[in-house]
């Protein structure tokens, strides 16, 4: 079997074996791993992201975006066996506050479990990350778990100049980070710094490890106009090129997207807020609509939590098999392929297989 | 006095004897469709009324399916909150009509049975409903009873000691499949392009109904027809909401019970938690915890209460929980889990008047008579006092004859 999920088995039967084998409680998406690789070898964490906690007035907070963490957290703790950890990918805030920081860390305190936090522009650009950094400490770290080396990175530094020098107010600075299709943006980079400090973070780590980064922005040019992109991200792969086994999680795109490059697979995480429609890049033909400046509505603009979800991703043998667990949707799930030697949507890759749109009245 | 729906049964019936003529489809209804291995005929959707009233099919002898879907109730048990099987004992769901239930492309409040066939073979050998360990002293007595055995002789061309459970869901199922209603004062508005057969009142509800109600996104009206679902699950804030804080814990339970052998039908009818987990307790998908089918509208006001679990007792009580966003009362808290769908409406207290006489209109002729001896429409459009509501709720609980999942 080229990935440990399959999701051809049939369930009862599945759930039949593993009550009989578990003493603790079950829930089958996380439960896979444990029946088809060793124990030893393999775990699972949850990866909540993008959740936007936006603050109207006082204690006035959005409500759907509030609703939309609220859900991720309650259904992460229904995860039986319990995830080894939670990585919150960033953006938890909207527009940096500290009421909004303070609203979303009192949110997700309810998630049980240990929490590792990556860093997203919107919690940046305000104070450049300095509440973030007092609630949720470094914002760039590495630790190791079971096997597997884990790096976090502050990806969405930019230029010292568009950072210090031009804007009359951090307000200002923070709200023209936020928009899209914004002239007056800036691309997101890692930093000369922060590269010094991951080659020498790596050097301590031997070649056959497996290497899990995540990073707010994608580790790689996907669409400036909407910064899912990251300036110096050919550098930051050449530091992890060496290795045998490496992935990259990222948020900020609202999307699933995957990739590989080189030895580094890439996937990407739902947003908990809203989604981003893929960008006409994309399609790589003219397509002729309309430029699209706001923010997108639903997918089905009733279900407000439509298109958007969390993760939980299964590791085994250093690869991951990322279960996304969609609102209204079915659950997908992309797994890496040993035998492709890329990652591959499991449910989805011929087009006869695929999703059809949504129709609604 | 005789059912009202027998006419429309009868009308049905007329037509199948004369196949050439189209009988007349009600306005405001699509097609039914009719699976190809099991056609409708005079004779088996007789017999399948015959099965759907006979009472020995229970360990008591004194219920039938007929009990909670009563002709003369609109086809359920109104006004009880939730279903009296066996021994008066109570399951935890209120029971839906079986009016229309043949346009559903899943069965009962959770969708646990996939066609109207299966769904009927359920509530016979459960112990909170007809309460028989099996389904043979059903097939005894339709292989015995001198009646029976004409009537499956003549409808499936089988011998008695051939007759299985097969052959009873199916008439059973004919059966339910002509108990169909439309022609709905709004039905001869909207299409028949009656301009006077509703009220300016119940026009202005319509619109609160397609606009600022949302109500459509779920109660899907067509371009030719309105059936008022859309055939999917929801988490509204009904029931999960008072088992917001054992969620938790006992979710995973149930799914390991689940997964030892439990029998979801005898548990979600049996116990009150593994009820309010909705379509998570069929599917275990995260995505459906306390998510119910959305219900047709049709006939609405002679099938209170309202509700799965029967917890909402008049249409204005309905109305006020989903203007609330999801909360029954204002200072509820919101559950986790809420649908995507559900937020606060602000209607004024106009707007939701005129809602509740937009469903009001909804009333087939043939339950008009019921609606009628209901007495004074505003009933409908009475808000139960909060203390009401509570207290309900906590008896929904204390009635549970079951303490955990697995032990009926």
């Amino acid at each position: 079997m080229s990935h440990p999920i399959n999701r051809g088995f049939d369930r009862r039967q599945f759930l039949k074996n593993a009550s009989l084998t578990l003493a603790g409680t079950a829930l089958p998406i996380t439960m896979v791993e444990l029946a088809f690789a060793k124990s030893s070898d393999s775990f699972n964490f949850a990866y909540i992201s993008d959740s936007h906690i936006q603050q109207i007035k006082g204690n006035s907070f959005v409500r759907n975006w509030d609703r939309g963490l609220l859900r991720a957290v309650a259904e992460t703790n229904l995860l039986a066996p319990r995830p080894d950890f939670i990585i919150f990918g960033g953006d938890l805030a909207q527009m940096g506050s500290k009421p909004e920081l303070d609203h979303g860390a009192e949110l997700l305190s309810k998630l049980n479990g240990k929490v590792y936090h990556v860093m997203g522009e919107h919690d940046y650009y305000l104070d450049l990350g300095e509440y973030w950094s007092k609630l949720f400490g470094k914002q760039y770290y590495s630790f190791d778990h079971k096997g597997v080396h884990f790096v976090v990175l502050n990806s969405i530094l930019t230029y010292d100049d568009w950072t210090f020098n031009r804007w009359p107010t951090a307000q200002q600075r923070m709200a023209e980070m936020a928009g899209l299709d914004n002239p007056n943006g800036s691309p997101f980079m890692v930093g000369d710094k922060q590269r010094d400090w991951l080659k020498k973070d790596l050097a301590k780590v031997k070649k056959d490890t497996p290497v899990i980064v995540f990073s707010h922005s994608p580790l790689q040019k996907i669409y400036k106009g909407w910064n899912f992109w990251t300036e110096d991200a050919e550098a930051v792969q050449a530091l992890l090129a060496p290795f045998d086994k490496v992935t990259v999680f990222y948020g900020h795109v609202h999307q699933i997207q995957y990739n590989q490059i080189g030895n580094i697979a890439f996937t990407s995480a739902m947003a908990t807020a809203w989604p981003w429609p893929y960008p006409q890049a994309y399609a790589q033909a003219q397509q002729l609509l309309p430029k699209l400046t706001v923010q997108m509505n639903r997918a089905d603009p009733f279900f407000e939590r439509d298109a958007t979800g969390w993760q939980c991703i299964d590791i085994a043998t250093g690869r991951a098999s990322v279960n996304f667990n969609l609102y209204n949707n079915a659950t997908r799930t992309v797994a890496y392929d040993a035998q492709a030697g890329h990652p591959k949507d499991v449910g989805y890759q011929l087009d006869e297989k695929r999703i059809p749109p949504q129709i609604h009245y | 006095m005789a059912p009202p729906i027998h006419t429309m049964l009868a009308a049905a019936c007329i037509g199948f004897a004369a196949p050439a003529a189209v009988h007349a489809q009600p306005l405001g209804l699509p097609p039914l469709h009719i699976p190809a291995d099991n056609p409708q005929t005079p004779d088996k959707i007789k017999l399948g009324d015959k099965l759907f009233n006979d009472k020995r099919f229970s360990s008591t002898g004194l219920i039938s399916c007929a009990t909670c879907h009563d002709p003369n109730k609109a086809f359920t048990d109104s006004p009880l909150v939730t279903s009296k099987g066996i021994k008066d004992l109570t399951g935890t769901r209120n029971a839906p009509t079986v009016v229309n239930a043949a346009y559903f492309s899943l069965f009962f409040w959770d969708g646990r049975s996939p066609t109207i066939e299966d769904q009927a073979q359920h509530p016979i050998i459960n112990p909170v409903e007809m309460g028989l360990s099996n389904h043979d002293p059903v097939l005894q007595i339709v292989r015995i009873d001198p009646e029976y055995v004409n009537a499956f002789r003549t409808v499936f061309k089988t011998e008695p000691a051939q007759v299985t459970m097969k052959e009873v869901q199916k008439a059973i199922a004919s059966f339910e499949r002509t108990i169909i209603s439309g022609d709905s004062p709004f039905d001869r508005w909207y299409f028949g392009k009656d301009k006077t057969a509703i009220n300016a009142q119940a026009q202005r509800g319509f619109d609160v109904f397609l606009n600022k109600g949302r109500c459509v996104s779920c109660h899907v009206i067509e371009n030719d027809q309105a059936l008022f679902t859309d055939n999917r699950f929801h988490n509204i804030g009904v029931g999960i909401n008072r088992i917001q804080n054992e969620v938790q814990d006992f979710a995973p339970k149930f799914l390991q019970a689940k997964g030892s052998g439990v029998d979801v039908d005898k548990a979600v009818l049996s116990n009150p938690k593994a009820s309010e987990l909705g379509r998570f307790a069929v599917t275990d998908s995260l995505d459906e915890l306390g998510s119910f089918k959305t219900s047709t509208l049709r006939n609405v006001s002679v099938t209170a209460p309202f509700m799965h679990d029967g917890s909402l007792k008049t249409l204005r009580d309905v109305v006020e929980h989903y203007n609330n966003g999801g909360i029954t009362n204002k200072t509820d808290k919101v559950n986790d889990f809420l649908s995507g769908g559900i937020r606060p409406l602000n209607l004024t207290e106009e707007e939701m008047s005129d809602l509740v006489a937009f469903l009001e209109t909804l009333t087939s002729p043939q339950f008009a008579a019921q609606r009628a001896a209901m007495g004074t429409a505003p009933a409908c459009n009475v808000k139960t006092p909060a203390s009401l509501v509570a207290a309900a709720a906590a008896r929904t609980v204390e009635h549970s004859p079951i303490k955990t999942a697995g032990q009926p």
